[in-house]
């Protein structure tokens, strides 16, 4: 069963992380990942640019409208996902808590559907 | 408890239905494993509940009736399962999913039928699934209460207590929830969701409503039978035992609590005599095991010791009133929460005056806690009235009274407000 690990972090304060910050964290994502990797649970997985990046696009009565931005404005921001497999959410969810964003952030659990 | 029914015991839907009640958790457990799913199990289980409602009757109760109602309720579900794989083939761009329908479920009902409870409460307690969720289908799967008797007893419509269950359930299934104990390092966080439900829902049902209302008993009865399922299912665990000896020493005062028209009688003024000494005895003996266990201290087995107590003073006068201190004292360590304060605060009045601990609940105030919480006010109330402020004791009565919500509790206060323009003015 796989399901979608999806990163969110407040961005204002991970661009406040300072190098030294941004070492350890790009230290322990290494290890995590390389950690589900050897495991077998690991898919895919990315970082994302920020949102300042993003562009949202949208076809209304045939009309393609694009603005700047994530669609919705939040607290926290997608950042990346992992896509992994694991046998039952409990597993899932151990895998999440994992993840180093899970200490400042949230990780969000989403089965993948499928179909047949 | 949980034995058959005797030979004696008359055959009619209400002895059924009890028997259905007590056996229901454990076989919707064992189904629920056979058919490794949800809601088949469920139909399987109430297929078989109708069965046994016509079938009873004329052949008596069977000798084992879980067995028989799990039994009927796997080949209910086998004949579904065919109708649909039929069904399926005739119309096959409707396929879905037939390949991992199987229909060779283990022939003998094998033992781990106490696992399978367990793994049950664990599926419904999942941390996974919200709050409301885990409480509506504890009480539905394990205690097999109706939707409708849950909906009522939660003042919800019976459709949102049914699109509530159902979302659950898909939850489970889609997510893939499992059905399983939990692993060792993650049993102390699951049993504490667990005992989370457990006290909800016997909380649900100890709040007072006006008038006599069943359901609410049922609610607090079926949180003991949760409880003490847990406790012979995981036994040894001071946590469980101190949620049971506080769900009992609560339960042992029922009859006390309420005059016939529904009006709360406050701890000391309650008739010692109404009170169930049976269920004091037993939850005194849990919570002093629980307390003299090497086990981590758990917040329910303190606040167990609280009300242990309370039930033990012969007459108000006589409570153990710095023993109760204390104790919130620990509580207060474990779990700093504003509700605690404001009882640690109340405690404080008994052993050191109204004064101290007014300046314990004014500093609560101050800090905003508990600002719409009716209790606070009124606390202040009673300590300000004790004090003969009786001014501003009618100031925060009457502040209390503007958050009060359920009606028996306005009535006490609006009593307590009548009475204190009773006592003649002091200044």
């Amino acid at each position: 069963m796989q399901y979608l690990l999806l990163i969110y972090e407040n961005e204002a304060q991970a661009a406040n992380r300072g190098q030294a910050g941004m070492a350890t964290m790009m230290t322990e994502y290494r290890a995590f990942t390389q950690g589900i990797i050897q495991g077998g649970q690991f898919k895919a997985g990315d970082a994302l640019q920020s949102t300042n990046t993003a562009t949202t696009v949208k076809v209304r009565d045939g009309r393609t409208l694009t603005t700047d931005g994530p669609f919705a404005e939040t607290r926290e921001q997608l950042g990346g996902y992992y896509l992994i497999e694991a046998k039952d959410l409990d597993e899932a969810m151990v895998i999440a808590a994992r993840v180093p964003t899970a200490k400042y952030g949230s990780i969000e659990v989403r089965p993948v559907m499928v179909f047949n | 408890m949980d034995s058959a029914p005797s030979r004696l015991t008359p055959v009619t839907a209400r002895t059924i239905e009890q028997v259905f009640r007590t056996e229901a958790g454990r076989a919707l457990a064992t189904l629920i494993r056979l058919l490794n799913d949800f809601d088949l199990a469920e139909d399987a289980l109430q297929e078989a509940f109708a069965a046994a409602l016509q079938q009873w009757p004329s052949h008596g109760f069977p000798a084992n009736p879980r067995a028989w109602l799990v039994q009927v309720g796997r080949h209910r579900a086998i004949d579904q399962l065919r109708r649909q794989q039929n069904f399926e083939r005739k119309l096959p761009w409707l396929v879905i999913d037939a390949a991992a329908i199987t229909l060779d479920f283990p022939a003998e009902d094998e033992p781990p039928v106490a696992d399978d409870l367990l793994r049950l409460i664990f599926t419904c307690c999942h941390p996974a699934l919200n709050l409301e969720a885990r409480v509506a289908l504890t009480l539905r799967a394990v205690c097999g209460l109706t939707t409708e008797s849950i909906a009522r007893a939660f003042l919800v419509s019976n459709e949102t207590m049914a699109q509530r269950l159902v979302r659950a359930k898909q939850k489970i299934r889609i997510a893939k929830i499992p059905y399983e104990t939990p692993a060792t390092d993650q049993l102390d966080a699951r049993i504490d969701d667990v005992l989370a439900v457990i006290y909800l829902v016997f909380s649900e049902g100890y709040a007072v409503t006006t008038g006599e209302d069943l359901i609410r008993e049922d609610l607090c009865t079926e949180a003991i039978r949760l409880a003490r399922h847990l406790i012979s299912l995981i036994p040894g665990r001071t946590d469980s035992q101190g949620l049971l000896a506080l769900l009992l020493l609560h339960d042992a005062r029922r009859a006390a609590r309420t005059t016939n028209s529904g009006d709360i009688v406050l701890l000391e003024d309650q008739d010692r005599t109404l009170w169930n000494q049976l269920l004091i005895a037993e939850g005194v003996a849990l919570v002093e095991a629980a307390l003299h266990s090497p086990q981590r201290i758990s917040w329910y087995a303190v606040q167990a010791a609280i009300a242990a107590l309370h039930v033990q003073a012969p007459q108000p006068a006589l409570t153990d009133w710095p023993q109760i201190v204390g104790l919130y004292e620990v509580l207060l360590r474990l779990q700093p929460t504003p509700v605690v304060e404001l009882n640690h605060a109340v405690a404080v009045s008994m052993v050191d005056g109204p004064a101290t601990a007014l300046n314990l609940i004014e500093a609560l105030a101050a800090r905003g806690g508990l600002s719409d919480y009716h209790l606070l006010p009124a606390a202040r109330a009673d300590l300000l009235r004790r004090l003969d402020r009786h001014a501003e004791a009618r100031d925060a009565y009457l502040q209390a009274l503007a958050l009060v919500k359920l009606a028996p509790e306005r009535r006490l206060l609006a009593r307590r407000l009548a009475a204190l323009d009773e006592i003649p003015r002091a200044n």
